[in-house]
């Protein structure tokens, strides 16, 4: 689980992405709300972080601003380093020569992310005619080399059908193949299984942490889901309203949260299993962007909750190796144990 | 790519289509006010020369047979011969179609080439000023009476700065074009009034569509995003739109036609009208109605051949 891939280590062609205070603000009718704020982690070559939160708590935000894909009014700040550039500040040709080429990015509903009226060779070809210089008939068995990568029957049969001729699982397999039509070193995955039912959801996964091994990519992971992310991260980050709560090891975390949410959110987890359920258990609801409330953005719903709590907006520190809290009372939270 | 099958299949709704269009006209025509004869002959007439020329044109028989005697005739491609002119209906039409169809394929195009862009720049710059001016000046121009447009074109292009002739048709294509392009300009506003309207919000809601995030993810040119992404996309339903309007673009063809005086159908029908001449407004009617089936036709392939989803 949290092996890095020896070939990809060994040949040192993996990056290291590094985020700092990446801020995402929605400028609405002269009221701005910060959906991302100050969100900073790492992802190391061949690692998969899991990025987990509940709906609202700006996952998709935080992953779309990474390529400046956040949609407008957005405002973007901070940092992305990748490979020694700074993505927001590179100027558009070169940020177009890392996006869907050093890192690609793939969507939580594959019918909606494809192209309805192109044919599935057509969405992969130019992916490849923008980053490779390959001819027209190498993109064709290139495209076909694709499909069957991702593990869809009869491939070269399917070159030419559209998108709707594709069953949920197998259009979720397509984006995955366009994704990988520039051997992205770096998988951006906005919930892949979410729309998808049980059974099709472990094969997709099992087919990211797959070519994760095959490709040496390493892989951001959104979900809203415990037991994918127990299933397939090495990393995770604990995302709530705009902000980035724990970070550290997946075993780590689950032996030992350090966050009230986070132990909230293991508490709705049956123990030991990879069964999965909604993160449902947490009593309240997330605020809303628009009405933050004061000091700690979870205070409202937190039992470990002091008068510090209502004041004092508690940063992300360090406190263990690797390990990463935003909580003024995390020892009693960690004292505590799960519920 | 266009599905055999669902050209096939559109093809065969052609034949119904037609079928319908053959009793309409037949009935039309028979509903018109006033005797065909009494147009034809003047008022000093004869029973016996009423009784002749009723049994010559068919209509001392009961409908049913009338009717099979029309579709027959039709379908051997004889329309009758003009009470006016005295030549045959067909020949007639054969002199008179091809301007209005080339004025109406250019306005066509030129709405098009009209709409496109500005729709693109009203959805892009959506609520700011080149929106809002853009979209205003539409509605004036929709607002507009088209023998008013034609009017102000006419005085300011042809009158005032000698661009373009101030009527006629010209003789060879070249000149057919240069002839027809300020009466195509005219109809063109409105089409592409409606057109721009329908694409500024199909684009927007394209813009929006998860698709087009990805294709930006892709790293594709913005170039390639926007003319295969988005307006692929967004032509979609503004093609479904497009029969229609052509549609009315041909009944706009009439005035257009009279304001600039080309020799097409538009003018030929209101003289047929006014002079009685049922065998020209029957022949007309015939062949206005197969030139519109025809365009619902054309702009339904063009709409399978832009969505798969439809041939399904
Ligand atoms: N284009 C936008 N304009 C305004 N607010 C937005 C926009 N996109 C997202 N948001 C807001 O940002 C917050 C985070 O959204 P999102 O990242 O999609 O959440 P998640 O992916 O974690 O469910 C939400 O409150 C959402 O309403
Ligand atoms: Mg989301």
């Amino acid at each position: 689980m949290s092996a890095i891939p020896a070939e990809r280590a060994r040949a040192g062609q993996g990056a290291t992405l590094s985020v700092r205070d990446l801020t995402t603000s929605f400028d609405t009718s002269g009221s701005p709300v910060t959906a991302v704020d100050r969100v900073s982690f790492d992802v190391e070559p061949g690692q998969v972080l899991g990025l987990v939160g509940e709906s609202g708590s700006g996952k998709s935000v935080t992953l779309r601003s990474l390529l400046r894909l956040a949609r407008a009014p957005a405002e973007t700040t901070g940092s992305v380093l990748w490979d020694g550039r700074d993505i927001l500040a590179l100027p558009e040709a070169k940020l177009r020569a890392i996006r869907g080429n050093e890192i690609a990015m793939i969507f939580q509903e594959p019918m909606t992310a494809l192209n309805p009226v192109l044919t599935v060779q057509r969405q992969i070809d130019e992916s490849l005619r923008a980053h490779t210089r390959l001819s027209a008939r190498d993109r064709r068995v290139r495209a076909i080399e694709l499909l069957d990568l991702v593990g869809i029957p009869a491939a070269a049969g399917r070159l030419d059908d559209y998108p709707h001729q594709f069953s949920g699982g197998m259009r979720q397999r397509v984006m995955i193949a366009i994704a990988l039509a520039g051997e992205p070193r770096l998988l951006l995955a906005d919930e892949p299984t979410t729309a998808l039912d049980v059974t099709i959801q472990d094969q997709i996964l099992k087919l990211i942490l797959d070519l994760r091994e095959r490709l040496g990519m390493s892989v951001i992971l959104v979900t809203h889901d415990l037991g994918v992310v127990a299933q397939t991260c090495d990393r995770v980050a604990v995302m709530y309203a705009g902000r980035i709560v724990e970070t550290g090891e997946v075993g780590e975390i689950f032996r030992e949260p350090h966050h009230p949410y986070t132990r909230g959110l293991l508490g709705s987890v049956p123990r030991g299993g990879t069964e999965r359920r909604p993160l449902l258990s947490i009593e309240g609801t997330p605020p809303s962007l628009a009405a933050m409330p004061s000091g700690c953005a979870f205070h409202p719903r937190c039992s470990f909750r002091t008068d510090i709590c209502f004041a004092v907006s508690p940063p992300l520190e360090p406190f263990a190796p690797g390990r990463q809290v935003a909580c003024h009372h995390h020892q009693r939270v960690a004292e505590a144990g799960l519920p | 790519m266009l599905n055999l099958g669902f050209v096939v299949r559109r093809l065969l709704q052609m034949i119904p289509t037609f079928v319908f269009i053959l009793v309409v006209t037949f009935v039309i025509v028979r509903l018109l006010p006033g005797d065909p004869l009494s147009a034809q002959a003047g008022d000093r007439v004869t029973d016996a020369q009423v009784a002749h020329a009723q049994a010559e044109l068919g209509l001392d028989q009961p409908m049913l047979v009338q009717f099979f005697l029309f579709v027959k005739h039709v379908l051997s491609g004889d329309l009758g011969r003009s009470y006016v002119v005295q030549i045959p209906v067909w020949r007639l039409i054969g002199q008179r179609l091809p301007p209005t169809l080339i004025l109406t394929a250019m306005s066509t195009i030129l709405g098009i080439l009209i709409a496109v862009p500005l729709a693109f720049v009203a959805a892009l710059r959506r609520d700011r000023v080149s929106d809002a001016a853009i979209r205003g000046t539409f509605q004036v121009g929709l607002s507009m009476p088209v023998f008013y447009i034609g009017l102000v074109l006419l005085t300011v292009f042809s009158a005032q700065l000698r661009w373009f002739p101030v009527g006629g048709y010209g003789d060879s294509m070249a000149d057919h074009v240069y002839h027809l392009f300020l009466p195509s300009l005219t109809l063109a506003v409105s089409l592409a009034a409606v057109l721009m309207r329908n694409l500024r919000t199909a684009i927007i809601d394209v813009l929006n569509a998860e698709y087009v995030d990805f294709a930006r993810a892709k790293g594709l040119m913005p170039r390639v995003i926007m003319i295969r992404h988005v307006l692929r996309n967004a032509l979609i339903s503004s093609v479904a739109l497009l029969g229609p309007t052509i549609g009315t673009l041909l009944g706009g063809a009439v005035i257009t036609e009279s304001v600039f005086a080309i020799p097409g159908v538009g003018r030929l029908m209101i003289d047929s009208i006014y002079g009685r001449d049922y065998p020209v407004i029957q022949g007309l009617t015939l062949s206005l109605a197969v030139v519109v089936s025809l365009i619902f036709l054309a702009t339904d392939l063009i709409q399978a051949a832009l969505d798969p989803r439809v041939a399904q």
